[in-house]
């Protein structure tokens, strides 16, 4: 079952980061000017994943329950750090181009996630599978957000000229045609948070079609809409390096109260299914009510 | 003197942490429902990044410049901070509980924040001393605080809005965002 085509597969369609997850947002919207920017964000993120997960599912019984959390960070890191060390030596021009978002991939919220949900558990070989899966689906959504937004904002992709603008017109029976005129805030940032708003709006618009069908939609994410301060979704789980309740020592949150969180999910999921439609209202008073449960549960603690 | 106002307008409005960069995206779109949260988070913000920034500067000068072991700035960055932000909790809990009954929630959601990491790096980049580091960090902070109380008060009117169902929460939240970003850019003649 945990076969590597099954592992890629996942990652690259079922539970694509970018458009099904909604993980990892700050690399999505920063770096997506030009598809081939995006393109190797994707592909340096894919290496990190694919290496970190291997060695985080080598040393899985020997790092102790309660610094994993730190010690995964450590591990990414130090990819990171090579990859970015490599990168300056070898492809200084997409260093220039991704600059400071290269050493942001620590932070990336995909890889701890995997990290977390996937290589702590599983073999070495399953998760090499898993992490270039993922890396693959990321790589994927990146170039075409970035494609679509080359296209509106340059009439470029990769670089291409495709559309006939006015410096590079399409000639037909001997006339110039240039109609296109690049729109060029899709380059620029706002165009990121509009693409990404339709992304959302379209995916969002699939997820109620799908429920009103009867279909389990609840792999699909909602991405981080809701408050962070009352979220109960496990997808960034290792993000939070410390328990919110404030207990002692670096308790990873998932593995502090990991019965509590599967109890925030479930109410999470009855919540949804009852009302998709307005659920802006409905969130509101499921969050109050997971932040009630959550702080009874410490208390008992 | 003329040098710092000129980071501090530079990274608080010119080149916003979130609206330009794209750094702290979560908190930002995650914390803003309510103006009152929203000014907690941009508090908790503000105070530990630039301490944040003080304490990465510093041990970038004086141990690994020092060493010849800048390399790892990465690795000792995200360690420091999330130990910086540990002890800040510990410490505001012993000391000062009334600061720590209104940012201690807070507190825990910043590790997490790019925008810290984003900041100490962007320092060392840029090459700048530790006074420099300090200014930079504490614009950068007060550019994501006045950006994510913007859009809190935004999204209180926005509440009883009429807006087209696959659009409700994070869509519509995104293109808030996006108008926002637009008026920000007004401000990159200012330099």
């Amino acid at each position: 079952m945990n076969s590597g085509k099954e592992r890629l597969i996942n990652g690259i369609v079922k539970e694509n980061p970018t458009f099904v997850l909604m993980l990892g947002m700050c690399p999505t919207l920063a770096v997506t000017t030009s598809a081939m920017n995006g393109l190797g964000m994707g592909l340096t993120t894919t290496v990190v994943l694919a290496l970190s997960n291997v060695f985080i599912a080598i040393l899985r019984n020997i790092i102790p329950d309660k610094v994993r959390i730190p010690a995964f960070i450590v591990i990414i890191a130090s990819f990171v750090t090579m990859l970015e060390l490599l990168l300056e030596g070898f492809m200084p021009s997409l260093y220039d181009a991704l600059g400071i978002y290269i050493p942001l991939i620590v932070v990336n919220c995909i890889i701890l996630g995997r990290a977390e949900a996937y290589a702590s558990k599983n073999p070495a070989i399953p998760s090499f599978f898993d992490g270039l899966g993922m890396g693959l689906g990321f790589s994927f959504a990146l170039t075409c957000i970035g494609a679509v937004r080359e296209l509106l904002g340059a009439g470029d992709v990769f670089g291409f000229h495709l559309m006939p603008t006015a410096d590079h017109p399409w000639m037909i029976g001997g006339n110039e045609v240039a109609f296109f005129t690049p729109a060029s805030i899709f380059v620029l940032a706002p165009g990121a948070f509009f693409v990404l708003a339709c992304l959302v709006a379209i995916q969002n618009k699939i997820k109620m079609d799908g429920e009103k069908k009867g279909k389990d939609m609840s792999k699909i994410g909602s991405g981080c809409s809701d408050d962070c301060l009352n979220c109960g979704e496990t997808g960034c789980s290792g993000r939070k390096f410390y328990d919110p309740e404030g207990s002692d020592g670096p308790v990873g949150k998932a593995s502090g109260n990991s019965e509590d969180k599967k109890k925030i999910s479930e109410d999470k999921q009855d919540g949804k299914s009852e009302s998709q439609n307005e659920n802006t209202e409905a969130k509101q008073g499921e969050i109050e009510e997971t932040k009630e449960t959550k702080k009874e549960e410490g208390k008992d603690e | 003197m003329s040098d710092l106002i000129l980071i501090a307008i530079g990274s608080a409005l010119v080149s916003n942490v979130v609206l330009s960069q794209f750094l702290g995206l979560c908190p930002f779109l995650g914390v803003s429902k309510k103006v009152e949260t929203a000014a907690g988070m941009g508090t908790a913000v503000i105070f530990v990044i630039t301490l944040s920034s003080f304490v990465c500067s510093v041990i970038y000068k004086y141990i690994l410049t020092p060493l010849d072991i800048t390399y790892l700035q990465t690795i000792v960055f995200i360690l420091l901070i999330a130990a910086l932000v540990q002890f800040v909790e510990m410490f505001l809990k012993k000391y000062m509980p009334p600061l720590y009954e209104s940012l201690g929630v807070y507190l825990p959601l910043i590790t997490t924040n790019c925008a810290v990491l984003g900041v100490a790096l962007t320092n060392v980049q840029k090459s700048y001393g530790i006074l420099e580091s300090v200014v930079n960090g504490f614009a950068t902070a007060f550019g994501f605080t006045i950006s994510i109380i913007i859009l809190a008060g935004i999204r209180e009117k926005m509440e009883y809005n009429d807006i087209p169902a696959p659009f409700k929460g994070m869509p519509i939240v995104l293109v808030t965002a996006g108008l926002m970003a637009i008026a920000f850019c007004g401000f990159s003649g200012l330099l």
